[in-house]
């Protein structure tokens, strides 16, 4: 086969194989559900950046393959040598601009992706989440209760409304990771940390501690559950009378485990 | 008897090591005596005794084993040995277990060493992966757990990826600039000894009550400052690893500055020499970072300061910023040797130039630079100011450039060369496919929301494997075949090296590939149990690992019979062009039996009558010598 038509051969392969690859990348099931606007945002960033790395790995590897097939050494080239060519300024040029445009291309796309999923709303509800050795609650402010704070140690909220997450830590560091969200952040003692999400799709999704905290890191999850608004106040409703009825004894909020946290919420609610 | 206890070695180390231990003891004692301490029991503390223990035993090792003799006759004003170069070369296999002042048994023992500890983390990681075959609790508990990872990567990290690239480069480097030796020979012997001092402080904290240092290698602080007597084990194990890698990288800068042959200029060195001259740049400004991170974590411990205790006016995130500052240069520090290896590798296997050779060069020091300015990509979800996270996930696509250049270069070395597929080409080639995947991964991680959702999860695992394994350990297996002639005087079985090349790069693939879909999907890293739906793709990757690890035996088996009897290897049997390839194998034991001469580039394959270094003639043999056309001096 000449040169010039195996060169050709190599390229419709490699045009084929990114054409597969990106294929493939549709195929796949890469994420967990969505179940925030946020995800549908980082999932299209994921996908917008895997078609654009699927041609330049294709690139790297057609290279190689190619020079193994066309190049290697065949019986009495033992010792040939290759052409003396030491460079080639257009080219080291082409390959320095064109993935620098690329990626700054792509680091833009990834900072408008930032902003709309970082953005404030016009209108949100707060929640407190607080991590300790090994196990998370939720607080619930009077702002969002209409009434004494409610804590939980499952994580409810209402479908479609921006909730603003601020999280405390009683001891050590923890990560804060909803996947169905594609959020997280670290727990840090000393200080606030906050980030929003906005939930759009029923269901009950994990929560997991994603940064090691010790003995029972890996057991260390929960779940949130995503429900109607009606439902959600309803919740709301129900918590604040168990609350009221045995004060620091509320049923739901032992399940915890964790004594401290029903002592808040009991000593709140009063 | 009396004679060795008094002279350098083991038996010397010994009672010395039970010196530091009753220093300890004293010390101790002495000051909790003295601080209102009234009962005798409470004189007598183990932690006490064993955190100053950990520092007093390891540098009295390093008295008795002999690394400070000289200093110490110069410093008591009695008669110094000068540098006679009586300690040069391993007669016996004994002679690797001494102080050695030879940069070639040096490198050897560096090299030996690091494939040790190698074997070790390969180890702890078989172990990791029979517990996470399946979800819940099999083999080992949620601790011993933690401490399996931590201490896998800690000894992956410190005492293989970072030292076995300064054994390799001990060996060769002084060779391919035509030098005797390193700089400082005596520097060198003591910065190898601390190495085994670091390996055996991280391994024995498995037996240190509470168990292994189990918070990762990262040991972010609270965690770090509350956790049992094993953390300190690390956070000394990493001050002697750190100190063995500053004096190298020293060691490595003033021999590259100051001891090139005539004639070698900077832009005929090789590119490993570049890349470790690179390398020691980082090294250099960086390491001090970790020091101080884990003597504040030491202090915080120890003393009760407050460095990192949020209540008491303690900066939490301050901890993370230090160590980064560190550790993300760290994974530069062990790759830019690797970059060395291969462009040695590609070019002479491909029996044409480096393509772009001083663009090459560029992009090794536009990665030092840039290598300091990204710090804080590992915290994007760290909690910190938000602002941060702009500038750093700019210069993090950023420093991808220079990372394209050097793969667009290679690729391009390849083109129309005469290609030999043996095994260190092989290694090379699978390098260039795999790095590139990890590359590609972590440009993926630049982009700030895509990172929230993944950071800390297996994707990670997946992408620091790729860069680590893929990258960093293809590289070393390539070098080590590519040199194993030079260093042993002996071939390698090619066969059993190809075996090698392809089980590992299979296996490797399956074992590390479906992490990437682990992570994305929500599994966290640094877990001993995971949620049940994550289990089918858990146990594969296990078998997987499984295979991954056997075929390291190829390895282990093909090294040690060819090194006890494989075929004798000739003087330059890749027919390279560097100084290195010059020189009977194993080289004589001052080097160069005569100064050579540079006078051209060192990859001018296929330029007609091309030669970068010339040997001047000697009295004995007349007639001038060509560095390629030279017979080899056996």
């Amino acid at each position: 086969m000449s040169r010039r038509r195996s060169l050709t051969l190599a390229v419709v392969l490699a045009l084929l194989a990114i054409g597969i690859g990106i294929a493939l990348s549709y195929a796949i099931h890469w994420f967990p559900a969505q179940a925030a606007t946020q995800a549908r945002n980082t999932d299209r960033l994921y996908h917008v950046l895997v078609i654009a790395c699927i041609p330049i790995f294709v690139l790297v590897t057609a290279v190689i393959l190619y020079s193994v097939w066309q190049f290697h050494m065949r019986p009495g080239e033992e010792l040939k040598d290759g052409p003396p060519i030491h460079g080639n300024t257009r080219l080291e040029v082409l390959w320095t601009a064109f993935p620098a445009a690329l990626l700054l291309g792509m680091i833009a796309y990834s900072f408008v992706v930032l902003h709309d999923n970082e953005k404030k709303p016009a209108r949100e509800i707060h929640v407190g989440v607080t991590a300790q050795q090994f196990a998370w609650s939720f607080q619930y402010p009077p702002a969002v209760t209409g009434g004494a704070p409610v804590e939980s140690d499952q994580l409810y909220l209402p479908k479609g409304e921006s909730v603003q997450f601020r999280l405390h830590s009683k001891d050590v560091i923890h990560a804060f990771w909803i996947p169905a969200f594609r959020l997280q952040e670290d727990v840090v003692p000393g200080i606030t940390v906050q980030y929003r999400a906005t939930p759009d799709r029923l269901g009950t999704y994990p929560i997991v501690c994603n940064l090691l905290c010790g003995i029972g890191h890996s057991l260390m999850r929960s779940a949130v559950h995503v429900i109607p608004p009606a439902q959600f106040q309803a919740w709301i409703q129900s918590r604040l009378r168990a609350a009221g009825q045995g004060a620091g004894a509320s049923p739901s909020a032992t399940v915890a485990g964790a004594p401290s946290s029903t002592s808040t919420a009991g000593a709140a609610s009063k | 008897m009396a004679a060795k206890l008094r002279a350098p070695g083991f038996y010397r180390a010994g009672w010395m090591m039970a010196l530091g231990v009753a220093f300890a003891f004293f010390l101790t004692w002495v000051i909790r005596a003295s601080t209102g301490h009234s009962t005798f029991r409470h004189y007598i503390s183990g932690e006490a005794i064993t955190t100053v223990s950990i520092l007093a035993v390891p540098l009295l090792f390093l008295v008795g084993i002999g690394g400070f003799d000289y200093w110490f006759y110069w410093a008591m004003g009695r008669p110094t040995r000068p540098e006679d170069h009586s300690g040069h070369g391993a007669r016996t296999w004994k002679d690797y277990f001494r102080i050695n002042t030879d940069h070639k048994v040096i490198g050897i023992q560096y090299t030996v060493t690091s494939f040790f500890f190698l074997l070790v983390g390969g180890l702890i990681a078989m172990l990791m992966r029979a517990e996470l075959a399946q979800p819940g609790a099999q083999f080992v508990d949620a601790n011993t757990f933690n401490g399996l990872f931590s201490v896998h990567a800690s000894l992956l990290i410190f005492l293989f990826v970072i030292p076995v690239f300064a054994g390799l480069a001990n060996f060769v480097l002084p060779l391919m600039i035509g030098a005797p030796d390193m700089a400082f020979p005596r520097l060198n012997a003591l910065s190898y000894w601390l190495l085994p001092v670091a390996g055996a402080l991280m391994l024995g904290s498995f037996f240190a009550p509470g168990g292994a240092f189990a918070d990762g290698w990262t040991a972010y602080a609270p965690l770090s400052t509350n956790a049992p007597i094993g953390q300190d084990f690390f956070s000394v194990g990493v001050q002697f690893a750190g100190a063995s890698s500053i004096m190298t990288a020293l060691n490595f800068l003033v021999t590259i500055i100051t001891m090139r042959a005539p004639g070698m200029s900077f832009f005929r060195m090789p590119l490993l020499v570049w890349a470790n001259f690179a390398t020691s740049l980082l090294v250099v400004i960086a390491t001090p970072f970790i020091a101080a991170s884990q003597f504040f974590v030491l202090l915080d411990r120890g003393l009760g300061f407050n460095f990192f205790k949020a209540g008491n006016g303690g900066d939490v995130l301050m901890y993370q910023h230090v160590f980064w500052f560190y550790s993300h240069p760290a994974v530069y520090i062990m790759m830019l040797p690797g970059f060395g290896i291969i462009s040695e590798i590609i070019a002479v296997k491909s029996r044409k130039p480096i393509f772009g050779y001083r663009m090459m060069a560029f992009s090794l020091l536009a990665i030092v630079v840039l290598g300091f300015t990204v710090w804080a990509h590992h915290m994007f979800t760290s909690g910190m100011a938000a602002w941060i996270r702009i500038p750093m996930a700019i210069t993090t696509a950023i420093i991808a450039v220079p990372t394209g250049i050097k793969v667009f270069s290679w690729l391009a070395t390849l083109w129309r060369g005469v290609l030999r597929l043996d095994t260190p080409m092989l290694f090379a080639l699978g390098f260039l496919t795999t790095f590139t995947l990890g590359g590609i991964s972590g440009v993926m991680l630049a982009m700030v929301p895509f990172d929230i959702h993944v950071s800390s999860s297996y994707f990670i695992v997946a992408h620091i494997h790729y860069v680590l394994f893929g990258g960093s350990l293809m590289t070393i297996f390539g070098g080590v075949y590519y040199w194993f002639p030079k260093m042993t005087g002996r071939m390698f079985d090619e066969r059993l090296g190809k075996m090698h090349f392809w089980s590992t790069f299979v296996l490797f693939n399956l074992t590390f590939g479906p992490m990437h879909i682990l992570g994305l999907q929500g599994m966290p890293r640094r877990v001993a149990d995971y949620a049940s739906r994550f289990a089918d793709m858990n146990l594969f990757i296990s078998i997987a690992s499984f295979g991954l690890g056997l075929s390291t035996l190829i390895f282990l088996y093909n090294i040690v019979t060819s090194w006890r009897g494989g075929p004798v290897s000739v003087a330059n049997p890749w027919r390279g062009m560097t100084l290195e390839w010059q020189v009977s194998s194993p080289p004589p034991i001052f080097n160069f039996d005569r100064v050579p001469t540079v006078v051209g580039g060192p990859y001018e394959y296929g330029v007609p009558g091309a030669v970068h270094g010339i040997f001047a003639p000697t009295p004995a043999a007349a007639g001038v010598g060509s560095g390629l056309a030279r017979a080899p001096s056996e």
